[in-house]
């Protein structure tokens, strides 16, 4: 279909068009509900079943590390609902600044979630045959990263759960791998929307959008806040199981 | 068929401060609850924070208070699609029973939490 | 053979959309969801003949109790790949993704889809996934069955499950943006004038199908993303040994796969519900009804899911209510078939080849859908689960049902495709042939599955014998069948005679452009002022349709009759 200035040949007008895609736009949101909902589904019931492995689990996440992600990426949500407000309103230097912050604060992220996953590979919490709930409470002289106060915790945890739960390592394995699958695919989606707002900016660089016409903007702030919107979900389910021992 | 005759409406910016700060304030408070021990409503306060949070994000940064009726229905159906998949497949779990009359692991969880031995 | 034309013969049009542009290139980057379509025809078809290959290889082998063809390992291989193919890259895409790709826009008056440059990348994504499919089958095969149950699938098997996994999970994406741009171009797309219950129910039972499309295949994408996940990095979700439940995976699984089989059978039921008004000449009896029927098909048939673990340790619980739910969604698919029969009543019936896979289609997914019933009832289950009873009564519905409607729409929307018609009574031949040896093939299938044959094992008793070879001599019979329409559908795109606009003559706004239509579909937007099937308010047909068969009145009801 050939297009006329920003319509495409199979509309009839530009308000059609928008309306459209962001019906599209809605619809593939709903479809990713479900993608995550298989895994929140095999979570649940883990998590049920195996409390104690997963309360364990949580506490061997950094909850400041956490707590700041979900700051940024709740900081990164407002951004980019100030870049469709600068769209909307024709502010042009302002739409460019707002997509930059979102970027910005969205690979603030990855660099932390970066560290979250090294020390996991570190301290032998990824699932897989190396996986070794009992790492380092075993091997404290391997895991200097944890001082002195939070080791002798840990391991009176892990002594706790053991009672409670004699298959700890597998069941921990259980919550990692749900860690992992969660987390990961979560930032694979926001990934795949750093590439978008990459390609936005450029966009608005070259000053395509303005109150008539912001329908990317608008979409692709659709989809980050979805982004958003399961990390809200995963902060609590991930990080704060059982912390108040 | 002239679903599409709504005009634009823009937020504020002002309503985006207050929204993104009510969501830090919530962020604080799911903090602090997980602190305290609630025994099996930690979970059920979590979820309510982040329902709450998931809400204000959906309403106000995603326009779907200004929506068509359409998207809201698109975002019900959604919803419901979800709690289709998580209560159907639970509603086994929790009442599975094995060829020895052992109770799944989940079950026992929480016939404990809601007091009966059974 | 209808009406034989008065005046002068049909010619081709000038330009339309197949002679519009030229070259590989025009093909391979088109957004025309019409080429779109075709380019799905030419690897569907291509897809239904490997399977078919497949599925002559097991008849083949289970021609004598210890069967020589195949070894054991090889026989494992052959069923799980016939499965795979046919379901993920056959049954799944085929009347969506070609009909409804070429219809939709046609039927609700729009220029194209919504999303072409996604419809195309639809096709794309179906393309990889389907070489990455067979590529593992060439490289280690697989034989976990088409349902890939773990642990076997995760922890034993030797074959390649984790590129077959990857290729159906790419697949998905294909099936969801399919799905998707139905829907929206369905909502925002239409034309002046057709409203929601003026749509051919053709369009009604793809918005039902793409409903389930987009809630349901998420959950298998991400299913089977975890089971490849732990078969290479072991994740331990679905795997006993670390704490993980097997039967998790098959909720994940049948969640999806069961309303899956809806995404099969919905369209073909959109397909005869044109056939049918078609050619008795009458407004479909219960348009209200059909279309509320597809859409309850959809939902409910989310919720029916488990009635395929009835033998696994679900909860007894669980069991019977689903048991129930499954006996609710046999109502919607009754009224359908009720409504059908009802539509011939007093209708003016003509035998062409479409009406006889109508015909077929009937008849077979009665069957289909009462042994259904059969094996939802709880007790009844225990005995014939995984018994070829189960093989019998899907293939009733998956080929008695869904291929028939294919062939037929195929038949019937060819004049519209290609422009030419299909040289009738080969067509008719072939179409008794396909009737024919497919009761052959399955027919006994059913009784060898009450006598207590399971399904997927290479060798059987010998008093079992007799059936098999009746069921082998069949598959032989249905597959000359299917080689016929693939021959002189061919040819006729190319030499048949030239049909013109509507040859049937049909109501339906694809009809009311020339054949094969323009790239833009129509000449001017249409504006659409009458009701579906109303053949009694539609001189331009050219019809003499006498009041009062089927219509309330002569004058155009506003809505219906019912
Ligand atoms: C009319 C409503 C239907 C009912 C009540 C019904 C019921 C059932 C039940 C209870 C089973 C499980 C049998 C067992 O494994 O023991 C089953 C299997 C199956 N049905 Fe249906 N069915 C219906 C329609 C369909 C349709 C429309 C299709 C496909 C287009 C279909 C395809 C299948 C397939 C593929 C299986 C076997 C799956 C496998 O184990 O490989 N069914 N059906
Ligand atoms: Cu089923």
């Amino acid at each position: 279909m050939h297009r006329t200035g920003a319509l495409y040949g199979q509309f009839k007008t530009l308000e059609q068009q928008k309306d459209t895609a962001t019906l599209g736009m809605w619809i593939f949101l709903v479809t990713e509900v479900m993608f995550f909902g298989g895994i929140m589904l095999a979570y649940t019931i883990n998590r049920h079943t195996y409390f104690h492995a997963f309360a364990m689990g949580s506490n061997t996440l950094s909850l400041g590390l956490g707590g700041f992600n979900t700051v940024v990426l709740l900081a990164s949500s407002f951004t980019m609902a100030m870049a469709v407000w600068s769209a909307q309103t024709s502010k042009k230097g302002l739409i460019t600044l707002f997509l930059s912050l979102t970027i910005f604060l969205g690979f603030v992220f990855f660099g932390v979630k970066y560290v979250e996953y090294a020390q996991k590979f570190h301290h032998h919490l990824v699932p897989g045959k190396t996986f070794d709930i009992f790492y380092c409470v075993r091997n404290p002289a391997k895991c200097s990263d944890i001082d002195a106060a939070d080791m002798a915790k840990e391991k009176e945890e892990i002594e706790a759960a053991v009672q409670a739960d004699p298959d700890l390592n597998a069941h921990a394995q259980l919550y990692y791998s749900a860690y992992f699958g969660m987390t990961g695919l979560h930032a694979l989606h926001m990934v795949i929307g750093a590439g978008l707002l990459f390609w936005l900016l450029k966009e608005s660089v070259a000053g395509r959008f303005n109150a008539e016409w912001n329908n990317p903007v608008d979409i692709v702030g659709l989809y980050w806040h979805f982004v958003d919107i399961v990390w809200i979900y995963l902060f609590p389910l991930l990080y704060l199981i059982d912390r108040h021992k | 068929m002239s679903e599409h005759e709504h005009t634009e409406h823009i937020v504020s910016p002002g309503m985006y401060l207050a929204i993104i700060t009510t969501l830090l304030i919530l962020t604080g408070l799911t903090v602090g609850a997980a602190f305290v021990n609630l025994g099996r409503f930690n979970i059920a306060v979590a979820l309510l924070i982040a329902t709450v949070k998931a809400t204000l994000v959906v309403l106000i940064f995603m326009h779907a208070k200004y929506a068509p009726e359409r998207t809201k229905l698109v975002i019900i159906a959604g919803i419901f699609w979800l709690a289709l998949l998580l209560f159907m497949t639970l509603s086994d779990y929790a009442s599975r029973v094995d060829y020895r009359g052992v109770r799944y692991p989940m079950t026992q969880i929480i016939s404990h939490t809601l007091g009966n031995r059974g | 053979m209808r009406t034989e034309a008065t005046g002068p013969a049909p010619e081709m049009p000038e330009k339309h959309y197949l002679n519009a542009t030229y070259g590989i290139r025009s093909w391979l980057l088109t957004t025309d969801h019409k080429r779109i379509a075709l380019l799905y025809l030419a690897s569907v078809t291509f897809f239904f003949f490997i399977g078919g290959f497949f599925a002559m290889m097991i008849r083949l082998h289970l021609l004598t109790p210890n069967g020589y063809l195949l070894t054991p390992d090889l026989y494992n291989r052959m069923f799980t790949m016939h499965g795979v193919t046919m379901v993920f890259f056959f049954l799944i895409p085929s009347i969506p993704a070609i009909l409804g790709n070429f219809l939709i826009p046609l039927m609700v008056g729009a220029k194209d889809l919504a999303f072409p440059k996604i419809n195309l990348l639809s096709w794309y994504i179906y393309v990889v996934g389907g070489l990455f499919t067979l590529w593992s089958m060439v490289n280690g095969g697989l034989d976990t069955g088409w349902t890939f149950y773990t642990p076997f699938s995760t922890l034993y098997s030797n074959s390649a499950v984790a590129p077959a996994v990857v290729g159906v999970f790419i697949t998905g994406f294909s099936s969801i943006l399919t799905g998707l741009n139905f829907l929206v171009t369905v909502h925002t797309m239409r034309a002046p004038g057709m409203t929601w219950f003026r749509l051919p129910l053709f369009v009604w039972a793809h918005y039902a199908t793409s409903i389930v499309m987009i809630l349901g295949t998420p959950v298998i994408a991400i299913t089977l993303g975890l089971a490849a996940m732990e078969r290479v990095f072991g994740l331990g979700f679905f795997n006993p040994a670390m704490g993980g439940d097997p039967i998790l995976f098959q909720h994940l699984f049948w969640f999806y796969s069961h309303p899956a089989v809806y995404i099969m059978i919905l369209p073909a039921m959109g397909v005869i519900s044109e056939l049918i008004p078609t050619f008795a000449r009458k407004r479909l009896f219960g348009y209200h009804f059909v279309a509320a029927a597809s859409l309850a098909i959809a939902v409910i048939g989310f919720v029916v899911w488990t009635h395929h673990m009835f033998l696994t340790g679900q909860s007894t619980y669980a069991a019977v209510a689903f048991s129930f739910l499954t006996f609710i969604v046999a109502i919607p698919s009754a009224i359908k078939t009720f409504n059908w029969t009802a539509t011939l009543f007093g209708g003016s019936i003509s035998f062409d080849t479409p009406m006889l896979y109508a015909f077929g289609f009937l008849g077979l997914f009665m069957i289909g859908g009462l042994t259904g019933l059969f094996l939802g009832a709880l007790g009844v289950d225990i005995n014939i689960h995984d018994t070829y009873f189960v093989v019998a009564h899907f293939h009733y519905i998956m080929v008695g049902g869904a291929v028939m409607g294919y062939l037929g729409g195929l038949h019937f929307w060819w004049p519209k495709i290609t422009g030419r018609m299909y040289p009738e009574w080969l067509a008719r031949i072939a179409a008794f042939i396909l009737f024919i040896g497919f009761n052959f093939t399955f027919f006994p299938q059913f009784i060898l599955g009450i006598m207590g044959m399971p399904r997927r094992y290479h060798t059987y008793p010998p008093e079992f014998q007799i059936y098999n070879v009746m069921s082998t001599a069949g598959a032989s019979i249905l597959a000359i069948g299917y080689l016929l329409p693939m021959v002189y559908l061919t040819w006729a795109a190319f030499y048949g005679k030239v049909a013109g606009d509507n040859p049937w003559p049909a109501t339906g706004l694809e009809w009311k452009t020339q054949s094969p239509p323009l790239t833009e579909n129509f000449e001017v937007t249409p504006v659409v002022t009458w009701e579906a099937y109303d053949f009694h308010n539609r001189p331009d047909l050219g019809l003499d349709v006498p009041a009062g068969k089927g219509s309330p009145g002569v004058v155009a009801p506003a809505h219906g009759d019912d």
